[in-house]
C-alpha cells in the first residue's frame, strides 16, 4: 500500500513536470501577439497588450510570472483562455470525447486484433497464413500514419465513385444537412467514424502482432506448455491458457512505449480526416501560438499516458502467476 | 562476433539482402538521379503546367510548371541526410549516457531515468511542434539535432541496463580493481558488450528519424520552406491530390519505400548479431 502511494505520488510529480515543461516550452517559442499583428487594420499597442494580458498570454510580462499564473490557474482546475478569450476549459470538453473514442476504440480493438494475429502467426509459422501476415504488418509499418491516411481517404474516394454510393465518409464527423432522423444520424457519423478508426487500428495491429509474434514464440515450446499438454489439455486450451498468458507479460510493458505511436498517429488522423479532435485542436493552436491550449493538451496526454501505464501493469499482475502466488 | 561473421548472415538473410540492395538503390537514386534529367527542381517549364508523367517529365509538372521529379529527389535527399543524421548523434547519445550512467550510478543515472521517464509522457511529436518556431528560417540541421535529441532516451535506458549487468562481471571488477580508468573500462570492455545492440538500434533510428521528420514537416513543425523534404513534397502533393495526384504518389511511395527497406536491414541486423532472436529453424 505505502509502495502503491509512493508510485502514484511519483506519477502525479511526473505529470506536473511534464505539464510545466511544455507549459514554459510553449511560452518561450509561439508568439501569440502575431495574431494581431497580422490584421488589418491593425489594432493599437495598447488593446494588443490588454487582450494578451487578459489571456495571459502577454510576452511583456516576465516568463516566471505569466508561469505562475497559469500554475494557479491549473491546480484550481482552470486551463486559462485561449488567445482570443474563450475559455480552454469549456473547448477541452468538447473536443475530448472526439478524441479519446479514436483512441480507445483504435488501440484497443488493434490491441486485440494485433494479440490474436500475432499468436497465429507463432502457431503457424512458416506457413502461408504466417508469411502473409508477416509480410502484411511489415507493409503497414512502413507506412507512416500521415500517408496511411490519406491512401485510405484516396480508397474511400475511388470506391464511392465506383459504387456510386456514399459508403464511408472521409471528411468531417458527419454529413452536414444530414436529415432522416437520430437513426440515419447515427449511421451516418459510424460511417464517417469507420475510415479515421481504421488508420489507427491498421497501425496498432502491425506493431502488436510483430511483437507478440516474438514473444510467443519464446514460449510456444517452453517446458510449461509441454506439461500442460501432457496432464491432458487440448492443445487449443493449452496455447490460449498458457503460453498466450505467459507472452501477453511482456506485451503489457510494451504498451507504454507504444503509447506516443498512437497518440501521434491521432493527431495526423484527425487532421487529415477533419475530426475536431484535441490533436486537431494542437496542430491549429500552435500556428496561432495559443500557448494555454498548448499546455492543457499536453497536460491530457501525460495523464492518459499514465493512466494507460497503470492499466498496463494491472493487466500483468493479473496475467504473471509468480506475482499473484 | 567479428565483422565477417555479421555480414554473411546478413547476406545469408533474404530480406535483409533485399533490403541492403533496395536502399543502396534508394540512395543511388536520391544523389545521382538528379543528374539524369535537364530539369533542375528550380526550373519552370512555362510549356508544362500540370502534367501528368510523360518522357520529358518522369514524375509529371507542378501547376506552376515545376518538374515533380526534381522536386521528389530534392526533398527525398534532405530526409535521408536527416535521417542518417538523427541515428547517428541519438545513437552516440544513447551509448555514452547509458554506460555512463549504468557505470556511475548516482545521480547521473537518476537524470537519466527521470528524464527518459518524462519523454515516455509527452510524445516526441508534441514536443517538437511546440519548439518548431525555431526551425523558422531554414536551419534543417536544427531539426535533426532536436529529433535526435528527443529519440535517444530510451535505448539509453536498455544500455543503462545492460552496463549496470556487466559492471559486476570479473573481468570488469578486475580491471577497475587494478586502476583502470573508469572511460577506458566503459570504451574497452562495455561498449564492445553492447555493440550489437547499438548497431541495430542505430538502424532501426534511420527509419525512425525518417518517419518523424517526415511527419512534422507534411504538417509545417519540420522542415521549412525554401528548404525542403519528402514530408514538404507530400504535403503540397496531399493539397492538391486531385488536381495533380502524380505528386503524392511519388513521394509518398519513395518515403514507403525507404522505411521499408530500413526496416529489413534492421530487422537482418537483429537476426544477424543476436543469436538468441534468429529464426530457428532446427526446433
Amino acid at each position: 500500500m505505502a509502495y502503491l502511494l509512493r508510485r502514484l505520488a511519483g506519477q502525479v510529480l511526473l505529470v506536473a513536470l511534464a505539464a510545466s515543461l511544455a507549459y514554459l516550452l510553449a511560452a518561450a517559442s509561439l508568439h501569440p501577439r502575431a495574431n494581431f499583428e497580422g490584421r488589418n487594420p491593425r489594432p493599437p499597442q495598447r488593446v494588443v497588450d490588454a487582450e494578451l494580458t487578459k489571456a495571459n498570454l502577454n510576452d511583456k510580462t516576465p516568463l516566471p510570472v505569466r508561469y505562475a499564473v497559469w500554475a494557479y490557474g491549473v491546480v484550481r482546475g482552470d486551463f486559462g483562455r485561449t488567445w482570443d478569450g474563450a475559455s480552454v476549459n469549456a473547448e477541452l470538453g468538447r473536443r475530448i470525447g472526439v478524441s479519446l473514442r479514436l483512441v480507445l476504440v483504435g488501440g484497443l480493438l488493434g490491441g486485440v486484433l494485433g494479440v490474436a494475429l500475432g499468436a497465429y502467426g507463432a502457431i503457424r509459422r512458416y506457413r502461408l497464413g504466417d508469411r502473409l501476415t508477416t509480410a502484411g504488418s511489415f507493409a503497414v509499418l512502413a507506412i507512416p500514419a500521415f500517408v496511411l491516411a490519406v491512401l485510405l481517404q484516396f480508397g474511400a474516394q475511388w470506391l464511392n465513385a465506383v459504387t456510386g454510393m456514399r459508403i464511408f465518409g472521409y471528411a468531417g464527423e458527419y454529413t452536414p444537412g444530414q436529415t432522416g432522423g437520430a437513426f440515419a444520424d447515427l449511421g451516418d457519423r459510424l460511417r464517417h467514424l469507420v475510415l479515421p478508426t481504421l488508420t489507427i487500428v491498421l497501425g496498432q495491429v502491425a506493431v502488436y502482432s510483430r511483437y507478440l509474434r516474438n514473444t510467443m514464440l519464446d514460449v510456444l515450446h517452453a517446458d510449461f506448455v509441454r506439461t500442460a499438454r501432457a496432464k491432458g489439455l487440448r492443445r487449443r486450451t493449452a496455447l490460449v491458457r498458457h503460453a498466450l498468458r505467459i507472452a501477453l507479460i511482456p506485451v503489457a510493458t510494451y504498451v507504454a512505449y507504444n503509447l506516443g505511436l498512437l497518440l501521434t498517429g491521432t493527431i495526423f488522423t484527425e487532421k487529415v480526416f477533419g475530426r475536431h479532435g484535441m490533436g486537431e485542436w494542437l496542430i491549429d493552436s500552435i500556428a496561432r501560438g495559443d500557448v494555454n491550449v498548448v499546455a492543457a493538451i499536453a497536460c491530457c496526454t501525460a495523464l492518459f499516458v499514465l493512466a494507460a501505464g497503470l492499466l498496463a501493469d494491472a493487466l500483468s499482475v493479473l496475467l504473471d502467476p509468480r506475482v499473484r502466488g | 562476433m567479428t565483422s565477417t561473421v555479421m555480414w554473411r548472415r546478413l547476406a545469408g538473410n533474404a530480406e535483409a539482402a533485399g533490403g541492403l540492395v533496395l536502399l543502396s538503390a534508394l540512395f543511388l537514386l536520391a544523389f545521382a538521379g538528379p543528374h539524369l534529367t535537364k530539369w533542375d527542381y528550380a526550373d519552370v517549364d512555362y510549356a508544362a503546367f500540370s502534367t501528368p508523367p510523360s518522357a520529358g517529365h518522369w514524375f509529371g509538372t507542378t501547376p506552376d510548371g515545376r518538374d515533380v521529379y526534381a522536386l521528389t529527389l530534392r526533398g527525398m535527399r534532405r530526409s535521408l541526410v536527416i535521417g542518417l543524421l538523427v541515428a547517428s548523434i541519438s545513437t552516440t547519445a544513447a551509448a555514452v549516457a547509458g554506460t555512463v550512467a549504468g557505470f556511475r550510478g548516482g545521480w547521473a543515472d537518476r537524470l537519466l531515468t527521470g528524464a527518459a521517464d518524462l519523454l515516455l509522457v509527452l510524445p516526441t511529436f508534441l514536443v517538437v511542434a511546440i519548439v518548431s518556431p525555431l526551425f523558422h528560417g531554414g536551419s534543417w540541421p536544427l531539426v535533426a539535432a532536436v529529433l535526435a535529441g528527443l529519440l535517444w532516451m530510451i535505448t539509453a535506458r536498455v544500455v543503462r541496463g545492460m552496463t549496470i549487468s556487466l559492471k559486476e562481471r570479473e573481468y570488469v571488477l578486475a580491471a577497475r580493481y587494478m586502476g583502470v580508468s573508469p572511460v577506458v573500462i566503459i570504451v574497452r570492455h562495455i561498449v564492445p558488450h553492447v555493440a550489437s545492440l547499438l548497431i541495430v538500434d542505430a538502424a532501426m533510428s534511420v527509419s525512425a528519424g525518417i518517419v518523424a521528420e517526415t511527419g512534422l514537416s507534411c504538417f509545417g513543425f519540420g522542415v521549412q520552406p525554401p528548404d525542403s523534404s519528402l514530408g514538404t513534397v507530400i504535403a503540397d502533393g496531399t493539397a492538391a491530390a486531385v488536381s495533380y495526384p502524380w505528386m503524392f504518389w511519388f513521394a509518398a511511395g519513395l518515403l514507403v519505400l525507404i522505411v521499408l527497406a530500413v526496416n529489413l536491414v534492421g530487422d537482418g541486423l537483429r537476426d544477424a548479431l543476436d543469436p538468441g532472436s534468429a529464426p530457428r529453424r532446427g526446433r
